[in-house]
């Protein structure tokens, strides 16, 4: 089957997929977009974490049908790129990993990325207060880390829903 | 974190920013935190096919007959092989050759590889694999690993004859490595039962308090996030190139190249992203079936595990049964200690033997006992195999050592720091191999500084629900709920052991560009995510004084770097940087010297490469690097470090200096027990570990706080649970790990006392909080509950006290 939907801001098609295809296998496979990890294919590590029309949402188990018409933003739509091929622009939350020590093998980064940029856009993103170490945890209690014990990453997401709220950017 | 140090700095041959003891980022960092860099599931090309695995599913029976026909059918399908199609030797392994490529002759685990596909899409793939036909006759599984050890008449999983014997591990039956330790009163009756037993009866008499009991260690997975998965692509000379995550590139060649029937050079292997490792990358999973379907079919061949498969595509760590006896004084001095440890390995040997040897070695752990008796066995089973895992053999002896010691201090009315401390080890003392400790060893002081830690504040009364024993479920508003605190100290041995010569080499680059001093670090260690990438770049910074140093990807065209495991990069390939920048330099000091810049008389020991400068200590600056190097003249040096020579232990009373280095970890654990419903949280994990010498405090903390979060995992929820040969829970749903809300903030306390045979003064710091963290939590339950415990991980129907 074709199916056609919004990726980070462009319209896509996929042909030919298997109607048994996950949204996440069709962002890896058939678009060139392998920055979503497949890690358990049934939604308990959120290492696929995307957002599906704004919504965070695990896309190993989204099918591909579903997708039909909707908006998809992932890892790769969070960065800039620059027109000179230079590196890219990182956002907040990116940055904040890597300055933070929250990556060590990184296969959960991109869901905890997608998961924690949603959390700074909920609360300092609407010009709430910087979100404390429980609801950091709360928010991110669904995306698995084996390696860093999480302390960096609650470490990473306040360093920068502090910067984002220093920069008085409301959106 | 907060982070206290104790610094015993030792001299530095530069300053260079970003250099050792500097936390600059990771070079692979942005790329992780972006999305763009690539691991071996994310590898794509054209015409590539899609790899699958036909996998058995009883845990032993014998092969009668495959047909592939129906198989071969299938539109898509390009190749579907079998144990005929294995070019080369059947059966590899990474120390004995007992696994076959693909199952022949028999199954000896539920999961065992039979036959594999090659298809245009992974549901091709898996369709093909339904329409492959086994006949298989079922045979008894041998699921129990104490029989497997001790009765002669337990049916063989590998037939007598089939497999060369290894005398010196006292290979028999099914029974792959028995390793004895005695000393004391012990060694002059070792090997004969009854004259032991009067000598522990004897000592019993001498006893003050004697406490026996038996424990048990489930079988642990190391879930790593990014599943097994790689491309192998044909090339033209009739050799193949495989990209894939491992922990060890060169010990993946030296098994892959004889089952494809090729020379090793003809076997190339690059480094892809590894998501992850922790001892599962250690065995070959997918390496040689990828390379077959490859060669076979001419085309590139992905294989990516999903997480079931996953928990069936490589070893985990072997489950343990261990029985302790430990007698003291009044005072609590230890008197003697009697150890059987029975390791679960499964169906093939892995590093069953290895494992043994640390086992046994390090199996009363930390302490000062004069008289000991340890017998360890590693046995075959039809039971999952079970290999590396982060910790080694010492985890499971941990638990038990550390249960032991909570139980003499009960038993005793003394304080359990307090007993550690009476029989702590320090440098100079001797494990029960008779090895000396011949570096610091600051454990009675690790044991004080962890008691000393802060306390977490006391539970309020109105607490938030979310930071009580069932989390965000609100199971309770604090009724019933206790708090305890317990202790835990491990001994690990860090990189390889027992006579093993695990080297390391690197190639160091320097050379001018643009007009600026760039250096090239070359080698074939595994980053898995420990940070190593960082560790390399910061040596070559330090020993070469250039900020620009450029990491080449880990490759087999360069020597060996040994394995990511053992806690031992940084002490290996760290050595192996830092001795071929030290070649490097010397050379660019004769370079120096032949075109005049340095003057008349100045020894080497006077000059040193700072700030991208030569630099006199007597005359300051006398060249810049990028105008010695300008003309285009390029320095490479390649060097391989070995760290000192090791023994066997002897296979009677297991003497002998069989380990390279030792680290300790200390944590104290305070959790909350919901004693109604049998719910833990883990309210601090708090670490003392001494390291040695800190090259990357950040990264240090991360290995700190993930070990330490791994070892909280065994203690409370992980468990591969086996039925009859059977994996029952293998996904992320059955299968848990610690979660962000299972997991509390995490002090760390780090102490730098060098060890003066190391690089730096380093000690490999991964695994020793592995290790203690476990006992320290489970002592902090039984602190609260009053429940003996024996068994990780702790359920909750055990901390109810309710019989399975």
């Amino acid at each position: 089957m074709r199916v056609s939907f919004n990726v980070n801001g462009a319209d896509v098609t996929a042909e030919d997929v298997w109607p048994g295809e996950s949204l996440l296998y069709v962002l890896r496979e058939r678009l060139g977009l392998p920055g979503s990890k497949n890690a358990c294919e049934q939604g308990e590590c959120g290492s696929c974490t995307v957002y599906f029309d704004g919504v965070t949402a695990c896309a190993c188990m989204i099918a591909a049908g579903q997708a039909q018409g909707r908006r998809v933003r992932t890892v790769e739509g969070l960065s800039q790129g620059s027109e000179r091929g230079g590196p890219r622009r990182l956002d907040d939350v990116q940055e904040a990993f890597v300055a933070a020590g929250a990556v060590q093998c990184g296969f959960c980064t991109p869901g905890l990325v997608v998961q924690a940029h949603d959390l700074v856009e909920r609360t300092v993103g609407r010009g709430g207060p910087v979100p404390g170490d429980a609801e950091i945890r709360e928010a991110l209690a669904g995306n698995l880390c084996r390696c860093t014990g999480y302390g960096m990453i609650v470490d990473a997401v306040r360093l920068a829903a502090e910067r984002r709220a220093a920069s008085g950017s409301g959106a | 974190m907060t982070a206290t140090t104790a610094r015993t700095l030792t001299g530095l041959s530069s300053t260079t920013a970003d250099g050792v003891g500097a936390s600059p980022r990771r070079p692979d960092g942005t790329l992780k935190a972006t999305g763009e860099f690539a691991y071996s599931s994310d590898l794509w090309m054209e015409d590539m096919l899609w790899g699958a695995t036909l996998r058995s599913p009883h845990p032993h029976a014998r092969i009668l007959g495959i047909d592939i026909t129906g198989a071969l059918k299938v539109p898509g399908v390009e190749a579907v092989l079998t144990h005929e199609d294995v070019p080369g030797a059947k059966r590899y392994g990474l120390e004995y050759r007992d696994q076959p490529v693909l199952a022949y002759g028999k199954v000896r685990y539920k999961g065992e590889p039979v036959a594999v596909v090659a298809a245009d899409h992974p549901e091709t793939a898996r369709r093909a694999m339904e329409r492959i036909r086994v006949d298989y006759e079922v045979l008894e599984p041998v699921g129990d690993a104490r029989r497997a050890a001790h009765d002669p008449h337990c049916p063989l999983v590998h037939d007598e004859g089939g497999l060369p014997v290894r005398e010196d591990y006292r290979q028999s039956g099914n029974r792959v490595r028995h390793q004895p330790i005695r000393t004391g009163g012990f060694t002059g009756a070792a090997g004969d039962t009854d004259r032991e037993r009067r000598v522990l009866e004897e000592l019993r008499e001498q006893a003050d308090a004697v406490v026996a009991a038996e424990y048990e260690v489930g079988m642990q997975d190391q879930a790593f996030l990014g599943p097994e998965s790689g491309m192998a692509v044909p090339a033209e000379d009739g050799g193949v190139d495989l990209y894939i995550a491992t922990q060890w590139l060169h010990v993946d060649q030296r098994q892959i190249a004889p089952a494809l029937g090729l020379p090793e050079d003809k076997v190339r292997l690059t480094l892809a992203g590894v998501g992850g490792a922790f001892g599962a990358r250690e065995d070959l999973s997918m390496q040689i079936h990828a390379c077959m379907l490859a060669l076979h079919t001419g085309k590139p061949v992905k294989f990516v595990y999903n997480r079931e498969e996953s928990f069936h595509g490589h070893v985990h760590r072997h489950p343990a049964l261990m029985r302790f006896e430990h007698g003291a004084r009044a005072d609590g001095t230890l008197l003697y200690a009697t150890l059987e440890i029975i390791v679960d390995g499964g169906a093939y040997a892995s590093a069953t033997p290895a494992v043994v040897g640390v086992a046994s070695s390090l199996g009363i752990g930390p302490y000062e006992v004069p008289n000991v008796l340890v017998d360890a066995y590693g046995v075959y089973t039809t039971n999952p195999p079970c290999g590396a895992m982060r910790g080694f053999g010492a985890v499971q002896a941990c638990f038990g050592y550390e249960s032991q010691m909570d139980r003499l201090a009960e038993k005793l009315g003394l304080d359990p720091v307090e007993l550690r401390i009476r029989n702590a080890m320090a440098q100079g003392s001797r494990i029960i191999t008779g090895q000396e400790v011949d570096a610091p060893l600051p454990m009675a002081e690790m044991l004080r500084r962890a008691r000393a830690l802060p306390m977490p504040s006391e539970r309020l009364e109105r607490a938030d629900p979310r930071t009580l024993p069932g989390g965000v479920s609100g199971t309770t508003r604090g009724e019933g709920v206790v708090r305890g605190v317990g202790y835990g100290v491990g001994l690990k041995n860090l990189c390889f052991s027992e006579g093993f010569d695990d080297y390391s080499t690197a190639r160091v680059r320097l050379e001018a560009v643009a007009g600026e001093p760039v250096a090239l670090v070359h080698t074939a260690a595994a980053e898995v995510g420990q940070g190593l990438v960082t560790v390399k770049g910061q040596i070559v910074r330090t020993e070469l004084g250039v900020e620009t140093v450029v990491v080449h990807p880990a490759d087999t065209r360069v020597g060996s770097a040994g394995s990511s495991s053992a806690s031992r990069q940084s002490y290996m390939t760290g050595g192996a940087v830092r001795q071929a920048c030290a070649a490097v330099r010397a050379a660019v000091f004769a370079l120096a010297r032949g075109r005049g810049a340095v003057p008349e008389g100045t020894a080497d020991a006077d000059l040193s490469l700072t700030g991208g400068n030569l630099v006199s200590a007597s005359a300051g600056v006398l060249a810049a690097l990028a105008d010695l190097l300008a003309d285009g003249t390029v320095v490479e040096e390649t060097r391989e470090f070995h760290h000192r020579p090791t023994e066997m232990l002897d296979p009677t009373r297991g003497q002998g200096a069989s380990h390279v280095q030792f680290g300790m970890c200390v944590h104290r654990a305070v959790v909350d027990v919901d004693t109604e419903l049998g719910l833990v949280r883990v309210v601090a994990l708090d670490a003392v570990q001494d390291v040695g010498r800190v090259l990357h405090p950040q990264q240090l903390a991360g290995q700190i706080q993930g070990g330490s979060t791994q070892g909280l995992g065994l203690a409370l929820m992980e468990e591969i649970q086996v039925r009859d040969g059977e994996i029952v829970n293998p996904s992320f749903t059955d299968y848990l790990i610690p979660t962000i809300l299972d997991t509390p903030p995490m002090r760390i306390d780090v102490l730098e006392r060098p060890d003066p045979h190391a690089p730096y003064g380093l000690r490999g710091a991964g695994e020793p909080p592995t290790l203690s963290s476990t006992p320290a939590v489970v002592a902090a339950v039984r602190d609260a509950t009053g429940r003996a415990l024996a068994r990780v991980p702790v359920r909750p129907e055990d901390i109810l006290g309710i019989e399975r």
